[in-house]
């Protein structure tokens, strides 16, 4: 094997090594399951970090890979510029989300359960982004699908489980269109390896376009619930059960975006042009901006500090999937610089969610008077990561959001600017108001004078990685114009992903 | 040597097993428990050896004593025979080192090795029979075995059930030796090679194939056959269940298989397949809300079975209309076959291996299993991923097919049937997990409960085979190929 695709197994393959080695250790080796974890971690990073320059070197039709026979298709890995983009976000934050888990789970019960199922979660959101075909990225979206489930139920409570079943609800239906879907576009098709600006016979769209718009609209309620697409969402409140570490990586970065990374594979390297001659990605487009204002619209009313979070990332995938749909390069590279950008900024909302309601056990915004001042660098990072969210330069949100602005105008879709404006007015209104709290109001006696003397305002395991990850989002913002800044990256990717 | 030996293989395949059991019995449980486990060794090699040499040369043909047809016996291996033996083999070993943990050198159980041992001889015996005669003397010698099996714990309930299992498989048998009297009688053979050129569908053509399909359909379990079923599963020792469940059923339905879409090609009969069909469908349906409903593990394991069983009879209404489609419902039919073999007898194991330990299955008393067990919590867990029918599984390999086959053949009510069987399946497995992943029960008191942790090997073992469930998900494509090699005529598109 050349580097190149040793990179790209490994980038697959370490955590799902991992996750065996630390269910073979078993519930008590803590230090060593720790050790374990971070090295896989780190190793992962290498290997996504290697995987992604290979991809750069290769592009954009040269692309390493590797893979197995299996059914018609193929098992196939392949390390391209715009899975390497998300293969990236995902290794790299889990590397930070484990020191973060270690401090959050250092009470908790089932461990090992714990982290070797989350380390199966990543490695199969690696692995989606590394798919080279629509089969291999269903194996692994499956996996997924079932490794979330222990995460989502793994406090064991009856109200633990219900979010899991509800979870399930929404997930193995979805699971079992994208079946029918891909089988059934194989069979027209032929076997389909993800391509730049579509992979299927334009001669298609005369022939079967029936077909070709239901196996589309199978395709996209697949992969619309991981994606929290309206009215698909419903579970991805409901998963706000689960441990911190979970909320942030998972339903946040890895599986959320393992959806909308979906729906750009399809739009973009499998439908392509023939997505617009149908009509099925204006559908679509339509669909995620009503996403964006309900999903906003949702937040505004939650009192539940995670579930204000979680109905805030129901209408951020939107802008992701809202991109890849307009027919317009600029909107493109806005969606998928989206991708990274949204990353870092929501997960180190849910690190503070997680640091606050260990540190001082508040759940409810309500609750969350004055706390800047006994939590200053959290809160700071999270204030941070909101006015990203919200658009205000220079965090990286704003320039995803330009670039989408631009993009839908450049695609003669103006609508989109009304959305965007009415958006970020409403994402201010469900976030200033916590940074208003925070840090304007009366805190409580005992959080006046900061945290007690001599002591962190928590555990410094959990506040250093959402340090780093606020750091992350506004260097995204600030370097945006720096050639290997995911914003530059998504527009090389954009470019090709355009052709017509 | 090397030469003879693989000239010998088909034969040597089952004579390993047939030479294990007399001696088990003769030398007693001390010695059966060494025995069993050097003949499931040494089988390995064998089926690996004969499965490659069928891949590399095609049918092998084999004369018992050199005599010949019509007057002897022949052996006949084909790609799906070699398959049907690698995964006998295979789950066998493993069944046989769970048993070793489970039933101890005690002194009751010791009649367990060599009923076990001549039961996996039988099996491979009808897997690789060439005539229908010779089927029914090997279905006999399996339903016998079995039946002495389920009542091996001599417990009231084991024995009403094993009685019900013996007269379902009496009458199954009779029913279907009645079908290869008719046959014998009209076209004047047995060998199956000859009947595929001979074989007509007239009136007593079809009232043969009518009469062996009602008693294969007893004796596999198809809904509304069912009934006795989930007491013979259930209430059998449970490495005994697994067997059943995973390789028994398999048998009848492999001669099934080989009647209508080998010897009789069911181009002739299409109104029939698609009662069949019907049927295979009901049963997915009626077998997982059964199951659903269930409060005990063992039953639900075993309703699971008369579910997933449902599945293998949606491969007649699709390989009906040959061509490609029928290629990928053989492949589909036969690969569900073998991966639900794993994943059942994974389930069989890990839920006897539940029972031994805590003495009850009752599935609300299992709350927070995956702290006390986490191996076997998890082989529950992985073996539920093949019945669901999702990736990475051989479940899921064989459903893709299927679909696809459905799609392909214009029939994509089949497909609905699937996705909507996998999604039944979800039901019944996370009723079943939550549990494992929740709370321990309330009133529990660990000490008087949980006599502690259950022998490696049994735990080990029903790992084991829920991984290969499991690998056959991404690796399964040389079995695939397998399968069809010296395919019937009907699924490999050869005009006859």
């Amino acid at each position: 094997m050349t580097w190149e695709t040793t990179a790209l197994v490994g980038a697959v393959g370490a955590p799902f090594l991992t996750a065996v080695l630390i269910f073979a250790l078993g519930e008590h080796r803590d230090a060593a399951r720790s050790r374990i974890n971070l090295a896989g971690a780190a190793l992962t990073v290498v290997a996504v970090v290697a995987a992604a320059v290979a991809a750069r070197a290769g592009a954009p039709d040269a692309y390493p890979s590797a893979g197995i026979a299996l059914l018609d298709i193929g098992f196939s890995l392949r390390a391209d510029m715009l899975g390497a983009l998300f293969a990236v976000v995902a290794g790299v934050l889990w590397l930070i989300t484990t020191v973060y888990a270690i401090g959050y789970m250092s009470r908790a019960s089932d461990r090992a359960r714990f982290f070797g199922f989350f380390s199966v979660c990543v490695g199969s959101a690696i692995g989606i982004a590394l798919s080279a075909n629509l089969l291999t990225f269903f194996v692994f979206y499956e996996v997924l699908t079932l490794a979330t489930y222990p995460l989502v139920i793994h406090s064991g409570t009856p109200a633990a489980l219900k979010g899991g079943r509800t979870y399930l609800t929404y997930a193995l239906p979805a699971g079992g269109a994208l079946a029918a879907g891909v089988v059934w576009l194989n069979l027209i098709a032929g076997p389909v390896e993800f391509a730049a600006g579509g992979s299927l016979d334009p001669a298609l769209a005369s022939t079967h376009p029936g077909a070709l718009i239901a196996i589309f609209a199978l395709l996209i309620l697949g992969v619309g619930v991981k994606a929290a697409l309206f009215p698909l969402h419903g579970w991805l409140p409901a998963a706000m059960v689960a441990p911190a570490p979970v909320s942030s990586l998972l339903h946040a970065v890895a599986v959320v975006k393992a959806g909308v990374f979906g729906i750009a594979r399809i739009v973009l390297e499998v439908y392509g042009p023939l997505g617009h001659e149908l009509g099925v990605t204006q559908v679509l487009a339509a669909l995620a901006g009503f996403t964006i204002i309900f999903g906003s619209v949702r937040a505004l009313a939650q009192d539940d500090f995670k579930k204000r979070l979680a109905f805030s990332t129901v209408a951020q995938l939107s802008y992701i999937t809202l991109g890849v749909a307009l027919a317009s390069p600029i909107a493109i590279a806005g969606g998928i610089a989206h991708l990274a950008h949204h990353a870092a900024m929501k997960i180190t909302m849910f690190f503070t969610a997680g640091a606050v309601s260990e540190e001082v056990k508040a759940y409810r915004v309500s609750e969350f008077d004055g706390l800047g001042r006994r939590m200053p660098l959290t809160m700071t990072a999270f204030s941070l990561a909101a006015i990203g969210i919200v658009g205000v330069p220079p965090v990286a949100g704003f320039t995803s959001k330009w670039l989408l602005g631009v993009g839908s105008i450049d695609a003669g879709s103006g609508w989109v600017i009304a959305v965007l404006g009415i958006s970020s007015v409403l994402n201010a209104a469900y976030f200033f108001p916590i940074i208003h709290r925070a840090w304007f109001r009366t805190p409580k006696p005992e959080w006046a004078h900061g945290p007690a003397a001599g002591k962190p305002e928590g555990d410094m395991r959990m506040i250093v990685p959402l340090v780093m990850t606020a750091a992350i989002g506004l260097a995204m913002g600030l370097l945006a114009g720096v050639a290997l800044s995911p914003a530059s990256w998504a527009q090389t990717v954009a470019a090709w992903e355009f052709p017509w | 040597m090397a030469e003879w030996i693989v000239r010998q293989l088909p034969a040597l395949v089952i004579l390993m097993p047939f030479t294990a059991a007399p001696l088990a019995y003769l030398l007693g449980a001390k010695f059966g428990r060494p025995i069993a486990l050097v003949s499931a060794l040494l089988s390995q090699p064998l089926a690996l050896l004969l499965a490659i040499r069928v891949s590399r040369v095609g049918t092998l043909r084999y004369e018992v004593g050199g005599w010949g047809g019509p007057l002897g016996i022949d052996l006949v291996v084909d790609g799906v025979a070699a398959v049907m033996v690698l995964v006998t083999t295979v789950v066998g070993l493993f069944v046989t080192v769970y048993a070793l943990g489970y039933f101890g050198d005690r002194e009751r159980y010791r009649f367990f090795w060599p009923l076990w041992l001549f039961l996996w001889g039988s099996l491979l015996a009808l897997f690789l029979s060439g005539d229908i005669f010779n089927l029914y003397v090997c279905l006999e010698l399996v339903s016998m075995s079995a039946v002495a099996l389920v009542g091996l714990t001599l417990s009231r309930e084991a024995l009403v059930a094993a009685m019900r299992y013996m007269l379902a498989a009496i009458l199954g048998s009779l029913f279907y030796l009645l079908g290869v009297a008719l046959i014998y009688g009209a076209f004047g053979s047995v060998d199956m090679q000859t009947l595929r050129e001979v074989i007509r569908g007239d009136t007593t053509g079809q009232a043969a194939l009518a009469l062996m399909t009602v008693g294969l359909v007893l004796k596999t379990a198809l809904f509304p056959l069912h009934f006795w079923l989930p007491p013979a599963h259930s209430n059998a020792p449970s490495p005994v269940s697994a067997v059943l469940s995973a390789l028994v059923v398999k048998g009848s339905f492999y001669i099934l298989v080989r009647l209508w879409v080998d010897v009789a090609q069911t181009a002739a009969f299409p109104g029939a397949s698609t009662v069949l069909g019907v049927l295979g469908a009901t049963a997915i349906f009626w077998g997982s809300i059964q199951a659903l409903r269930q409060e005990r593990l063992k039953m639900l394991v075993a309703y699971s079975t008369v579910a997933q069983i449902g599945y293998l009879f949606l491969m007649f209404p699709l390989v009906t209309g040959g061509g490609p489609a029928a290629a990928d419902a053989w492949t589909g039919g036969v690969f569900h076959a073998v991966s639900h073999a794993l994943a059942k007898s994974a389930m069989f194991l890990a839920a006897g291996t539940v029972l031994a330990r805590f003495g009850h299955d009752r599935i609300e008393g299992l709350g927070g299993l995956s702290r006390r067990a986490p191996a076997t919590a998890m082989t529950f867990g992985l073996a539920g991923v093949t019945m669901m029918g999702l990736p990475p599984s051989g479940g899921f390999v064989a459903k893709w097919q299927m679909i696809r086959a459905s799609i392909e053949s214009g029939q994509w009510w089949w497909a609905v049937v699937v996705v909507a069987g996998g999604l039944l399946a979800a039901a019944y497995v996370f009723k079943v997990l939550g549990p494992f992943f929740g709370r321990e029960p309330e009133a529990m008191d660990e000490a008087d409960l949980d006599p502690g942790p259950s022998p490696w090997t049994m735990e080990g073992a029903a790992l084991a085979l829920a991984l290969g469930s499991l690998v056959l998900g991404v690796l399964g494509q040389p079995l695939l190929d397998l399968i069809m090699v010296s395919a019937p005529a009907l699924v490999a598109g050869v005009t006859p």
